[in-house]
């Protein structure tokens, strides 16, 4: 019962990344019609965005501190970050120790921005012409995101803690009755978790509840009835694309303290990811959002020493394997509408 | 019997009966037209005899053999031929290379493995598909890109495509949809010819009465998803039956 | 001439040309001037100019002929390289062996992969090649490791077999890849005044199978079944009811480049005997892709191109750094310099995929033939005024639109 409550939870955390990545590029492909293989960069440089604001709040300048000597006798030299100075010591730790949530602020007008800049400078030339021109255009885009963040960071993975606060586990099995330490996981996980279901309810009830959503979901359905009624969906379109990345972003701000960034992080997602999507069903946000916590979690079983031991190597194949059953047996996904990408 | 016969076909889409009982016999050599208002259920009809659809109930015999649950190339390969209502060609390819695909078809059957020959080496291909195109009146066109041309010429090079088959059944869906009248006109004069010149049985489903009326041998009129009355043209003309399903003049 | 036309024969002869003399052509530098190391005539590199040449040849009779986009081709590169190690390990080292059983092995592969992925069209059969080659690439790396030998990668060893030859050389040292007992890392230079050329066995065996390759994918292209294909990748509908049954045409271009792939992968092997798992991995069928476009993709030459192009610009671009730049732009005032180098510095060395990058988002979006296209763009302008070359450019745009 342990173990499986723990997989569970283990699965919980990957599974909301492929869900919020997922869910953004059935957000793109749904209303844009497009197939974005730049969206796994776009969660890639969300998590560059903590690493970029630990940079700018750690900028230092050295100080002599006349109190402390080194083994010399001489005055030591310490840096002092620019925020101290500003907020007063105390406060400027807490501001650095609090780096990566204070990354979604700083995130997302930036994820908006390049959103915006992607669609309206490139994607906007690619809506009538063949998906495969569509999928080779972003994955260019892909590679050029990808190697600029190499080119500023380096390829090595860049280590972005959580606040102290977060930094431990939480026993998830006195909660429910076990002994102590059986079941436990790391808070920053369930925050995660949190999060990311915080950023769907989010993106949900803005379709749901929203005039704009429901234009939105309406082109979703029928773009060409909605092009028609007159409404102007191209500036539409380009929100869309911003808010597609800003929660991709998001989500890979709130992943960096998971797995330390590196700029492959996002192709490595990517290719999930579109597994999730089309397991979802194309198309479908809820088929996108299940699709991505299914996978996560079974991935996670998958990887339990006892199964390994039965099918050696499933870990390692499983979210392949369901994806091609599913695609040959249902090949609109668990969700998906029909006549989506069937040419 | 008919060349085509068609026996109690139903087919239903969730709630709506698309097609209830319908019977219908083509015969050999005459020109059949399918008319009725929008829904009637025409094209699903003509799904059913390609294999597009599969119908619920009842039976499709093409020349004693039964169409139903093949797919559309072994039917096609039986000997029945579509022309779409928006003309479906090889775009990408040339006019010439057009004609020569169903040629292909024909004399190599569904699939054969020829990658080390020359297209332009197989002597007989090239000559019947030339001489089609001759027939069709598009010699000078055939270096064209198939794609560039105007939608009365593409039309014509899709009748031509399926001619090159030597088809026993060519089945025409609204051939003149949205063509200017002079296009129409050529399409009927054309159409006129094939029937005329070849052995050939034609089933058209078409909107246009002044091509029906050109055309046909026999008329049957398909309301609701059922046949309403199936006679010659000069009698459908002042069937009361037929002004009432189109004008909606109720009894 | 051998069955092609006029057109096609000239090109073929073009293609033999450079490749039987890329030695002289790819060192035009001589060895002792700076700008030798713009040299790409050495035989590793040649080498991998032709096998990705040929990877990328049977990629384009899939991509180019039919449309249908495989994101897993690298899962024949990499079946191809482990069935060739192990003909090494197994039977003997006549690089023959390796690559027939490159070859048939990866058919197999193909015939499986493509029986199933084939099954849909579209983004989805782009997905299900890119989830079958990651599955190989997981499974090579974990479970399979009996036959990959995991992370370390496949290689020879003491212990092998080896039927038809020695496990071990007399001097305790092992055999290499040869054919019938020439060497294919034996090379000969010749030195000619301040110039150096180098021939390489190994170079030319590639050689002979790029050309044969390269043959044979003209053949398919001017054949009944490479204009099939065409009318796949135009209209699938109208060849349903003309009476054809695509899968079976879409099954055979995938299983030939799937082999052509396979062909590569021994290749690979044969000029140096190691196999790895990352030969798989999904960003290797993604560089393919890479060259087949760029280069131009349903064009005969340009996936050659293409190749030739990213080899060229990994191997040789990567190398220029800073220092070089200074010696370039020394003649420029010192600030100028300075800045010239810094704006340069991130497309260069190690930023060479950046570059890349850009360049092949351009090609996607103004070039959509790639690089054969703009070759035949520029011939335009010298043929026409450049009124009638502005009409050519506007229609051969609105083409791929459609």
């Amino acid at each position: 019962m342990e173990t499986i409550i723990i997989q569970l939870l283990n699965g919980l955390d990957k599974g909301s990344a492929y869900a919020l990545i997922a869910l953004g590029l059935t957000l793109i492909f749904g209303t844009l019609g497009v197939v974005n293989f730049a969206h796994g960069a776009l969660f890639m440089i969300g998590a560059f965005c903590a690493v970029t604001l630990n940079r700018i709040l750690t900028l230092s300048h050295t100080v002599i501190d006349e109190t402390q000597t080194d083994f010399l006798g001489n005055p030591l030299k310490v840096e002092v970050p620019y925020v101290n100075g500003i907020f007063g010591e105390e406060m400027g730790a807490f501001i650095i120790d609090w780096n990566v949530p204070l990354a979604i602020i700083f995130a997302i007008p930036i994820m908006v921005a390049i959103g915006v800049i992607i669609e309206r400078g490139l994607i906007r030339h690619f809506y009538k012409r063949p998906h495969a021109d569509q999928i080779l255009v972003t994955f260019g885009l892909a590679i050029v995101l990808q190697e600029i963040i190499k080119a500023f960071y380096g390829a090595n993975p860049i280590p972005t803690p959580a606040p102290d606060a977060f930094r431990g586990s939480f026993d998830f099995g006195v909660l429910l009755g076990f002994d102590p330490y059986t079941v436990i996981y790391p808070y920053w996980r369930l925050i995660y978790f949190i999060f990311s279901m915080i950023i769907i309810g989010a993106v949900f009830a803005f379709l749901q509840f929203t005039t704009f959503g429901m234009v939105v979901r309406a082109g979703m359905a029928d773009r060409e009835t909605v092009g028609l009624l007159g409404i102007d969906i191209d500036r539409r379109f380009t929100i869309m694309f911003g808010i597609a990345a800003a929660v991709a972003g998001l989500a890979g701000v709130m992943y960096a303290p998971i797995n330390s960034p590196n700029y492959h992080m996002g192709m490595d997602f990517l290719v999930l990811s579109f597994v999730v999507v089309v397991v979802g069903g194309m198309g479908s946000l809820p088929g996108a959002v299940l699709a991505g916590f299914l996978l996560g979690i079974l991935q996670s079983f998958a990887s339990m020493s006892a199964v390994i031991e039965t099918i050696p190597g499933i870990n390692q194949v499983v979210i392949y394997l369901v994806a091609i059953i599913i695609l040959l047996t249902r090949p609109r996904g668990l969700m998906g509408r029909k006549g989506v990408m069937e040419d | 019997m008919g060349i085509l016969e068609v026996k109690d076909v139903g087919k239903r889409f969730g709630g709506l009966q698309a097609l209830g009982d319908v019977n219908l016999s083509v015969q050999e050599n005459t020109c059949h037209a399918i008319i009725g208002p929008n829904g009637a259920g025409k094209s699903t009809l003509l799904n059913c005899l390609i294999g597009k659809l599969i119908p619920d109930t009842g039976s499709v015999m093409f020349a004693g053999q039964s169409v139903l649950g093949r797919t559309p190339y072994e039917i096609c390969q039986m000997g029945i031929s579509r022309v779409f209502q928006t003309p479906e060609i090889f775009g990408d390819l040339s006019v010439l290379e057009n004609m020569m695909i169903p040629i292909f078809a024909r004399r190599d059957g569904a699939f054969a493995l020829n990658a080390l020959s020359s297209v332009f080496g197989q002597k007989d291909i090239l000559e019947q598909a030339e001489h089609m195109l001759e027939e069709m009146n598009m010699a000078d066109k055939r270096h064209m890109h198939a794609a560039s041309m105007s939608r009365g010429d593409k039309r014509r090079l899709e009748i031509g495509m399926c001619l090159s088959q030597q088809p026993r059944l060519l089945l025409l869906d609204e051939p003149t949809a949205g063509m200017a009248r002079a296009d129409t006109n050529n399409t009927i004069d054309l159409l006129k010819e094939i029937k005329n010149e070849r052995d050939i049985t034609i089933a058209i489903i078409e909107h246009d009465m002044h091509v029906v009326f050109s055309l046909a041998d026999r008329i049957t009129v398909l309301a609701q998803g059922t046949p309403l009355v199936e006679d010659t043209p000069d009698k459908i003309k002042g069937h009361p039956k037929v002004r009432e399903a189109y004008l909606g003049e109720s009894a | 001439m051998l069955g092609l036309d006029k057109k096609d024969a000239l090109l073929f002869l073009i293609v033999v040309a450079m490749v039987v003399l890329a030695p002289f052509i790819l060192n035009p530098f001589p060895t002792d001037s700076s700008l030798a190391q713009f040299n790409a005539g050495y035989p590793d590199l040649m080498q991998r100019f032709l096998i990705f040449g040929i990877f990328a040849v049977g990629f384009n009779i899939l991509f180019g002929l039919t449309g249908y986009l495989s994101f897993g081709h690298a899962a024949f590169l990499g079946v191809g390289s482990y069935a060739g190690v192990w003909m090494f390990k197994l039977l003997g080292m006549n690089v023959l062996l390796a690559i027939v059983s490159s070859v048939l092995m990866s058919a197999v592969f193909a015939v499986v992969i493509g029986y199933i992925s084939l099954r849909r069209s579209g983004i989805y059969f782009s997905i299900l090649t890119l989830a079958f080659a990651q599955m190989s690439y997981a499974l090579a790396y974990s479970v399979l490791s009996g036959i990959t030998n995991g992370e370390t990668g496949l290689q020879l060893s003491h212990n092998d077999p080896r039927v038809l030859g020695a496990s071990v050389n007399a001097d305790g040292s092992l055999p290499v890849p040869n054919l019938f007992g020439l060497e294919m890392r034996a090379t000969e230079t010749l030195n000619i005044g301040p110039w150096a050329f180098d021939f390489n066995a190994g170079y030319y065996v590639c050689a002979v199978f790029m050309i044969a390759g390269f043959y044979l994918a003209i053949r398919i292209f001017r054949s009944p079944f490479g204009m099939m294909l065409r009318a796949v990748k135009s209209n699938q509908q109208r060849m349903h009811y003309t009476g054809l049954n695509t899968r079976p045409y879409t099954l055979a271009a995938f299983v030939i480049s799937g082999m052509y792939a396979g062909l590569a992968g021994g290749l690979m092997v044969s000029m140096d005997p190691l196999a790895g798992a990352e030969r798989m991995l999904w960003t290797r069928s993604g560089e393919v892709v890479l060259m087949t476009i760029l280069g131009g993709a349903g064009t005969l030459i340009g996936p050659v191109l293409g190749a030739g192009f990213i080899k060229y610009f990994e191997n040789i671009f990567s190398k220029i750094n800073d220092n070089v730049l200074h010696g370039w732009f020394a003649f420029m005032p010192d600030g100028l310099e300075n800045a010239v180098v810094w704006i340069l510095h991130p497309f260069i060395g190690k930023g060479w995929h950046l570059t890349l990058g850009i360049l092949f988002m351009l090609v996607v979006i103004f070039l959509p033939g790639g690089l054969v296209e703009g070759g035949q763009r520029i011939m335009g302008l010298f043929r026409r005024s450049p009124k009638d070359g502005a009409k050519q450019d506007t229609e051969a745009s609105k083409h791929p639109a459609e």
